[in-house]
């Protein structure tokens, strides 16, 4: 063998030394997997990063799939899901893959995301993870979007219909044009369902691995968060590798490829024995042909949209309903300068931080079943009160990051009633003013507690940060 | 140390036992995939048997119809067309029909279930062009030597009345006889091949 | 954990399934796809009665001859009255503009009705015509779950003539809605909640019954009624009369592969202290 085979002390030759002269194949197996070092008490939580990659993956095969059979016409759209569903070979159970995996996407996405919610993994120096996690997250819900049209339903229609003129919203005359150039027609017709195919297949999935790719590199760059928020790299014995760490592979291939063969069983129901789920997964309404002319009663988006859309809602006005509903996603890029406290996992901050992030997730969950719901004044009422407490979380997380005064607790208190009672006032319907009284108790009642528990008990006590990591 | 010792083996089998479970789970997710790629419902009923009328043809005379996206002709032979076949045996590259062009019930001199009518699939076996029924005897352009038969126009490859290729043309074998059955003397349903004798 | 609580919540929400989406509590269908007779017997009155408006072009002949356990010729035989081949769609020859001007409207193709309004809300309906003496009626009918319904009593010969015969009420009506339908005996029961100028609140129960009975009794009818429902449950989605076998064995492919590989992890995990 000639000296060109690489000796890297575990003197390569033969094919892979071939290989690795000219392409980092072992460097890349050692870097990211058989020498990359993990936190060695990864939980629950930590399967989900896994799942959704092979989720992508599964959407991907079966989307590809189907756009064998599919045709993105106005007219043949809606018949052509039909002839997969009855006509292709085993066409309706690429179909079902591929809608069941659409809804097991955004699952296994929040509870990715609420993972790093929990252990601070959004914290520096992870702060560049989080905004690729989010631009994952931005791309997934306009793939998730575009992919909606493509049935050709009631729904898909409707839905997207509501959804465009959204950006009509906004003002001097940008909305209108914008709204018309999305379409690329008046109404939303067959230009708007071929353009939302191209980006549907070829746009957002280009973007959606090229950002999977740049989220996985900045995790290794810096190293797993862990359920104990503390840096592993901290603590390296002689041969610099973190004492509390174990090589991804085989460790944790082995143990993702137990949580992906659960995962699986799980999938594998919902797709055999219940696709619909009861009309969550597929919509009842999207089994009757787009018709430009008669609206369905309730228009509502897929579940996974809910919780904004209800925000949207609830603001009775159009265009400070749209930025409402922006800001709520866009605040999310901003939690790792938002929350500022050093301590990364709910494990060791205080018991009120627990409560505060329970009743954030309990918020979002409750506000994704208000978007499914027919409008009446008391639910819009509670919309806006649980929006309000959604964007009063992040103020809490602020104010949380280091142990504040009473006097700043006070300060805080009194600035936010004005802003609230502000709010109160703009909107102002004596109609409603009973229901906004009693509704006003929920964050009359969250400010009081979250602001006050820690000056008026111990309930806002973090715990020491162990040096290691427990089990 | 012996318990290592024990522990690889064990590791060793259960990843070959989970390798081979997933191989087997793979082998079985991929059918799907495969599959999807047949013929749909769809397909098949474009496809499907195509009903000949031929209680009206006159002999001599042609009948086309349309199988599997495919031309078909019934032609009802003369005499004189079938004495021509005869003679042209040791003319034609093929004469006994011994490439699989027909099924076996038209693996015979004429080609044919009846010698009367001659079914064919009306594509070149060249590159696929559609060839001209030409009966006539010893037209102009085809010269003094033709009996009767098909030509066909893209690049001169030329057919008997039994649908048998000549030699010297760039078309290799025999037009094919698609698999056909007799509904009743008027009737032929083409697609479905006829019971054994 | 969490995603079986999640699950649950989901199938919880998803229960109430025999509310429509206007709250009407319906009559429940007991659709059963594995009752090959009721689905044959569905077929048969669905193209008797119902194929000369309504298409179902997504269904093949020969998929219901296969998928009913029907001959070709048994399909061509008692189903094939608007078509040549027993490939072809299950079409209608009506012409949209003819159906406009004779019902104002198109008669949907009822391909995936059932999917899109459920098999009760179709199976309250087809029980529901009654005797409409109203002159603006084009048919002379109406339905109590679907009110103005531009749709004739396609089964009438069927079932005969319902009557829809109101409860009376002391008082006078301020405003009243249908809230749901039972069965008792041979009659549907329509419960009605009405609103008393007086601002009383009562709840009332009207009858249909049936006062010319066609060729089948009350109860049969019901019964094919059912059928042709089921029917359309299953025309709906064929693939579920394979996905639940094929389900099973997955299912139990996975849970094995799973232990295996859960054996696999506590194996290579003995390392990790």
């Amino acid at each position: 063998m000639m000296d060109n085979a690489k000796q890297d002390g575990a003197g390569r030759t033969g094919m892979m030394g071939w290989v690795d002269t000219r392409f980092p194949a072992t460097k890349m197996w050692k870097e990211h997997l058989s020498e990359y070092y993990a936190p060695k008490n990864f939980n629950l939580w930590y399967y989900f990063g896994s799942l959704a990659l092979l989720v992508l993956v599964m959407q991907i095969l079966t989307g590809i799939w189907l756009t064998m059979h599919y045709k993105p016409d106005a007219e043949y759209a809606f018949a052509s899901v039909e002839y997969i569903m009855r006509e292709v070979p085993y066409g309706w159970l690429l179909r079902y893959m591929h809608s069941t995996g659409s809804s097991f996407f955004f699952i296994v996405v929040y509870l990715h995301m609420f993972r790093a919610l929990m252990y601070g993994s959004y914290k520096s120096p992870r702060e560049l993870l989080w905004v690729f996690g989010m631009l994952l997250y931005l791309a997934l819900m306009a793939e998730a979007f575009f992919g909606y049209l493509l049935p050709w339903g009631q729904m898909s229609f409707w839905g997207a219909q509501v959804i465009i003129s959204l950006f009509g919203a906004l003002p001097f005359g940008i909305g209108e044009a914008l709204a018309l150039w999305i379409r690329g027609d008046f109404v939303v017709s067959d230009a708007t369902l071929n353009r939302f195919f191209a980006l549907h297949v070829v746009a957002l999935p280009l973007a959606l691995l090229g950002l999977v790719a740049a989220h996985i590199m900045a995790l290794h760059e810096v190293g797993s968060n862990n359920p104990d928020g503390i840096e592993i790299k901290k603590t390296k014995n002689a041969q610099g590798v973190p004492v509390d760490g174990i090589p991804f592979h085989p460790y944790y291939t082995v143990k993702d490829l137990m949580g992906a063969a659960a995962f699986l069983f799980l999938f594998a129901f919902v797709v055999f024995f219940m696709p619909e789920m009861g009309g969550y997964f597929l919509e009842h309404d999207n089994f009757l042909p787009a018709d430009p002319i008669n609206t369905p009663l309730h228009i509502k988006p897929v579940w996974y949209f809910t919780p904004y859309y209800a925000i949207l809602r609830a603001i009775p006005h159009k265009l400070t309903g749209v930025l409402a509903m922006g800001v709520a996603v866009m605040i999310l890029f901003a939690l790792p300068w938002i929350d500022r406290n050093p301590i990364k996992s709910i494990r060791y901050r205080s018991p009120l931080f627990m409560l505060l992030v329970f009743v954030f997730a309990f918020t979002f969950v409750v506000l994704g079943w208000l978007g499914m719901q027919p409008v009446t004044a008391a639910l819009t009422e509670l919309g806006l009160r649980l929006s309000e407490l959604y964007f009063a979380f992040f103020l809490m997380l602020w104010v949380h990051s280091r142990d504040r005064s009473g006097a700043y607790m006070t300060m805080v208190f009194v600035v936010s009633a004005i802003v609230l009672l502000a709010i109160d006032g703009i909107r102002y319907d004596p109609g409603k003013a009973g229901l906004m009284m009693i509704s006003a108790l929920l964050p009359l009642v969250y400010f009081l507690f979250f602001l006050f528990a820690p000056v008026l008990s111990n309930l806002n006590q973090s715990k020491p940060v162990p040096e290691r990591v427990t089990a | 140390m012996s318990s290592s010792d024990l522990n690889n083996s064990r590791r060793r089998f259960l990843t070959g036992a989970v390798v081979a479970m997933g191989g087997i789970g793979s082998a079985f997710a991929a059918v799907p995939f495969v599959v999807s790629w047949t013929p749909s419902d769809r397909a098949k009923a474009i496809g499907a048997p195509v009903e000949v009328d031929i209680s009206k043809l006159e002999r001599g005379g042609i009948t086309r119809a349309k199988w599997q996206g495919k031309p078909v002709w019934v032609v009802r032979r003369t005499d004189a067309a079938l004495a021509s076949i005869k003679k042209l045996d040791d003319q034609v590259r093929d004469p006994n029909s011994l490439e699989e062009q027909q099924p076996e019930y038209a693996a015979n001199e004429f080609r044919s279930i009846k010698p009367e009518y001659l079914v064919l699939v009306g594509v070149c076996t060249h590159l696929g062009c559609a060839p001209s029924y030409r009966p006539e005897v010893a037209p102009a352009d085809l010269g003094r030597e033709w009996e009767g038969g098909f030509f066909c126009p893209c690049h001169g490859s030329r057919f008997d009345l039994a649908g048998r290729v000549f030699p010297g043309v760039p078309a290799p074998t025999n037009l094919v006889v698609p698999p056909h059955k007799y509904l009743s003397d008027g009737r032929i349903l083409v697609g479905v091949d006829s019971e054994k004798a | 954990m969490i995603k079986q609580l999640f699950l649950g919540a989901a199938l919880a929400a998803a229960s109430g399934l025999c509310q429509a989406a206007s709250g009407l509590h319906l009559l429940d269908a007991k659709v059963d796809v594995q009752d090959r007779a009721s689905l044959q017997n569905g077929a048969r009155v669905f193209v008797n009665h119902c194929l000369s408006c309504h298409a179902l072009s997504y269904m093949r002949y020969n998929r219901i001859g296969s998928d009913l356990g029907l001959s070709e010729d048994q399909v061509a035989g008692n189903l094939m009255f608007a078509a040549d081949k027993v490939v072809d769609s299950m079409d209608v020859a009506m012409q949209p503009t003819d159906a406009e001007n004779w019902f104002g409207i198109v008669p949907p193709d009822l391909s995936v009705i059932a999917r899109a309004r459920g098999a009760d809300y179709l199976y309250s309906y087809l029980v529901s015509f009654y005797q409409d003496d109203n002159p603006a009626r084009p048919f002379g009918v109406n339905n109590v779950v679907l009110p103005g319904v531009a749709m004739p009593h396609a089964l009438w010969t069927l079932q005969g003539h319902q009557r829809y015969v109101k409860q009376d009420v002391d008082g006078s009506v301020d405003s009243e809605t249908v809230t749901g339908l039972s069965t008792s005996g041979d009659e549907v029961l329509v419960h009605r909640s009405v609103k008393l100028q007086s601002g009383e609140e009562v709840s009332v129960t009207d009858r249909l019954q049936v006062d010319r009975t066609g060729s089948l009794q009350p109860g049969e009818y019901r019964a094919a009624a059912r059928d042709v429902v089921n029917f359309l449950v299953y025309a709906s989605e064929p693939a579920q009369l394979v996905r639940y076998g094929m389900g099973t064995w997955v299912l139990a492919f996975l849970a094995i592969f799973f232990l295996l590989t859960r054996l696999l992890y506590k194996e290579y995990w003995k390392d990790v202290h």
